[in-house]
């Protein structure tokens, strides 16, 4: 199975090349556009900020190059921001395969609530209302979040996080998939997730 | 809802790890990786490489461990231990690590941590405050505990968060070893104040400082070495307990 890590300016790789081995997999991390197209699988993953990744994705042609992807598309982490409409982050446009706005979390006021929420949301929290093939054979993962920003919940919305309020941990729609969690960094049931969809 | 999570730490000379009574004795408990790979499995939420003798001999952190452990093991790990510079985080995190911990680099040079926020982001960078209480004061000490300085834990604490650290690694020099419980009292006040989280660290003896440590002390993670290498304390079964005594577990 060929299977396309797109390459572009945000950080944190790495590891989804790890995890993908121990699948069994080698992937390509490659930013050109005849083997990306050519891929069985593609995934968008990284960490960055949603303006300057947008910026360089828009001047390698990467951002035309995604939304016409046919092949089975997993965006991780700021790759599920950047596939959304809008970011706060930067105020930036973003790639619109998800109908989504990306917000800020905003801390509540609530004295009380001063050490149960901090930012980023950080660390093991549980997907819920799960739905597709992503998560079969599994109930309600937990998985391991580091993010500041947060996409809502839309009519895609697949999978649900609840941290100050309830948002998307996984979108679908199409061939296109997307996790907010660090899912190749989230034990074997986030094994299993990047397992289930070299599967799709 | 968030889960607090349990850290195991890997103290690393050599590429083995040992651990280290109040840092001074060190003991020989076994491979790093194959350690890694047994506490993934009991459900460790993220693990610590700390090369602690990496500061006092000015030896960079070994990479080639850290290609090893991130090859192997599927949960997210934290390397500290001599971290300098931008290359020295740099090469870390592209051989695999998914945040570093700096310590007396930063306290030589606060600046450092503003840096390598912006380079890297905030949520991979961690600042280690090794801290003891001395005439009253609880004061920072660096060189793996060894040098004392004049500059108060809290505030510092403070500081470093302003400065772009996401995340605090406390020991308390005081508690380390001794198993009898964290520093709860020091770990709430600093957690209390910082909006980023706080791993404690140094005194757990037995399940029950867990608890402690998760109510009373307000901490997001706990940091253990000793009682997990020498199996007095299982993590799946830690794990149970603090669930049970109603702490938010991943189990």
């Amino acid at each position: 199975m060929k299977v396309a890590i797109i390459r572009y300016n945000a950080g944190n790789v790495q590891s989804v090349v790890y995890a993908l081995e121990r699948l069994g997999v080698t992937p390509l991390w490659t930013d050109d556009h005849e083997v990306i197209k050519n891929a069985d699988k593609v995934i968008f993953p990284g960490q960055g900020e949603a303006s300057t990744t947008m910026a360089y994705l828009q001047q390698k042609g990467l951002d035309r190059l995604i939304v016409n992807l046919k092949q089975p598309v997993l965006g991780i982490c700021i790759g599920l921001q950047l596939m959304c409409r809008h970011s706060e982050e930067g105020d930036t446009n973003c790639l619109g395969i998800f109908d989504l706005e990306v917000k800020k979390f905003v801390r509540p006021d609530a004295k009380n609530a001063h050490d149960q929420y901090k930012i980023p949301h950080m660390g093991w929290n549980r997907l819920e209302n799960c739905q597709g093939k992503i998560f079969s054979g599994l109930n309600n993962p937990y998985v391991y979040y580091v993010h500041s920003f947060y996409a809502a919940i839309g009519a895609e919305t697949a999978g649900t996080t609840d941290y100050i309020l309830p948002f998307s941990g996984v979108l679908q729609k199409g061939n296109f998939y997307a996790v907010q969690a660090h899912i190749e960094k989230s034990g074997d049931d986030g094994q299993k997730m990047l397992a289930n969809f070299l599967e799709l | 809802m968030l889960t607090k999570r349990i850290v195991p730490c890997l103290d690393i000379k050599d590429g083995r790890t040992v651990k280290g009574v109040n840092f001074v004795e060190l003991k020989d408990a076994g491979d790093p990786v194959e350690l890694a790979a047994i506490y993934s499995k009991q459900g460790a939420d993220e693990l610590v490489f700390l090369d602690i003798t990496a500061t006092v001999e000015k030896r960079k952190t070994l990479v080639n461990l850290v290609k090893r452990v991130a090859r192997e093991v599927n949960i997210p790990f934290t390397v500290g231990g001599g971290i300098g510079s931008k290359e020295d985080v740099s090469a870390l995190l592209g051989a695999g690590a998914d945040k570093v911990s700096v310590n007396s680099a930063a306290v030589r040079n606060p600046g450092l941590i503003n840096e390598l926020s912006q380079e890297f982001g905030s949520q991979c960078i961690v600042v280690a405050i090794d801290s003891k209480y001395i005439n009253g004061q609880h004061l920072v000490h660096t060189h793996g505990g060894r040098t004392p300085t004049e500059v108060e834990t809290i505030g510092w604490a403070l500081e470093v968060e302003n400065r772009g650290a996401g995340e605090i690694l406390l020991t308390s020099m005081d508690h380390d070893g001794t198993k009898g419980g964290f520093a709860n009292e020091l770990t709430a006040t600093i957690s209390d104040l910082l909006t980023i989280p706080v791993i404690a660290s140094g005194g757990a003896g037995d399940m029950g400082h867990f608890t402690d440590v998760f109510t009373t002390g307000k901490a997001d993670a706990a940091l253990a070495a000793s009682i997990f290498h020498y199996k007095e304390i299982d993590i799946d079964k830690l794990k149970v307990k603090l669930s049970e005594d109603g702490i938010t577990m991943r189990l």
